[in-house]
């Protein structure tokens, strides 16, 4: 494995290896709850609290787990951790807790944090995985806020619940039924392709001219 | 307890609330093993089998174990879900080397396919009993077939047309299927 720098284990899921973006890990909350920003925030600090905690535990107890069963103790800190937030958002979250309904539970089948268990918590230690969990997890709110952002706006007209512009504004609303889940997250893709693309494309030129 | 007739659960989790197009659930197949029709069709009825397998279980687990202590429900769901992958896996891989190889890793990754588990969770939250649970996985795992066959028959369809580099990949995956689930928006009336 290559050698990595603290603040590259940061940068790297925030940024380089996004996991809703690039690597296409947890689509499922990242495409059913992001119909509007306060729903993906929330869903956003549950996934965050899930992927910091089951990460400190699993690189603190990496010498405890046997490798043969490592995956299915993994899934079970993460089902812990995941009751666990279950309980807090239904306790000091109500409304959220009802909004996002069986989704909350379905935090323990995000590939994500399963992911980020397995490629680094196991091997890593405890300072370093926090790290990387905490970057993973706000590269994971980047992408949703991004979506619910683009939803909310497009669908219903409004930022976090206030009115952007004025009555005569037609909702479009097919953002904010499930297929604008799709179309919203296949154009963020389409645009990113494109600067990627123009990117390599200008590098090139540059690297023609000075040859 | 629901009283829900068994053809409304079962056209509900099929068409009008289709677990893959309506509510996002088993993506990764959705996007993974969506390239052939065949290897589509297959996973779709393995699928349907794990379902069905799955509710029975957690219908048994929510009736006689769970009343007492509700807050391992996830934690046993999983266990549950888990440990019937891992027999299907085996099934699959001595039945069927070819079909063990073609599914690949997301055979095993099933372990983590949000219908699966949210299909368990589903039924609890609304009550659904012993013949509703069964019906429900039944629609469910038809749905998610008819999905993935969709899927795949237009991806085998556009491989060869020229669409833009950019666009080449997930991307254009996405599309078709926002542009799918818009067409099953239409069975919305249904329900």
């Amino acid at each position: 494995m290559r050698k990595t720098t603290p603040s590259h284990d940061f940068i790297r899921g925030i940024w380089n290896e996004n996991p809703v973006l690039i690597q296409m890990l947890g689509l499922c909350p990242a495409l059913a709850v992001t119909n509007s920003v306060v729903n993906a925030l929330a869903m956003s600090a549950a996934t965050f609290f899930v992927i910091c905690c089951s990460s400190v535990l699993i690189s603190t107890c990496k010498r405890f787990i046997p490798h043969e069963v490592r995956i299915s103790a993994y899934i079970l800190v993460i089902a812990t951790f995941v009751t666990l937030a279950d309980m807090l958002l239904q306790a000091y979250a109500p409304v959220q807790h009802k909004a996002l309904g069986a989704f909350i539970a379905l935090i323990v089948v995000n590939c994500m944090i399963l992911g980020r268990q397995e490629a680094f918590s196991a091997k890593n230690n405890v300072f370093r995985s926090l790290l990387d969990a905490v970057g993973t997890g706000i590269g994971f709110t980047i992408a949703l806020v991004m979506m619910g952002g683009f939803r909310e706006i497009l669908g219903v007209g409004a930022f976090l619940g206030f009115p952007l512009f004025g009555p005569n504004f037609e909702p479009w609303v097919i953002m904010v039924l499930p297929a604008g889940g799709f179309l919203t997250l296949g154009f963020i893709l389409l645009a990113m392709g494109y600067f990627e693309q123009r990117k390599k494309t200008r590098a090139e030129a540059a690297a023609e001219a000075s040859s | 307890m629901s009283d829900q007739g068994l053809f409304s659960i079962f056209f509900s989790a099929m068409v009008v609330n289709n677990f893959t197009l309506a509510m996002f659930l088993g993506l990764c197949p959705f996007m993974g093993v969506s390239a052939r029709v065949e290897t589509a069709l297959r996973m779709g009825l393995a699928n349907i089998f794990v379902l069905v397998l799955t509710s029975t279980s957690a219908w048994v687990l929510n009736t006689y174990i769970l009343e007492t202590v509700p807050y391992l429900r996830i934690i046993s769901f999983i266990i549950v879900v888990a440990s019937l992958v891992q027999i299907v896996e085996m099934v699959v891989k001595k039945l069927s080397p070819v079909l063990f190889r073609q599914l690949g890793i997301f055979l095993p990754l099933m372990t983590t396919n949000c219908a699966i588990f949210g299909l368990a969770i589903f039924q609890t939250n609304r009550g659904y009993g012993f013949f509703q649970g069964i019906t429900f996985a039944v629609g469910a795992g038809l749905g998610l077939t008819l999905a993935l066959v969709l899927m795949a028959s237009i991806r085998e369809s556009v491989e060869f047309s020229d669409v833009p580099n950019i666009a080449k990949g997930t991307a254009l995956v996405l599309i078709i299927a926002g542009t799918l689930s818009m067409a099953f928006m239409g069975f919305a009336g249904l329900s």
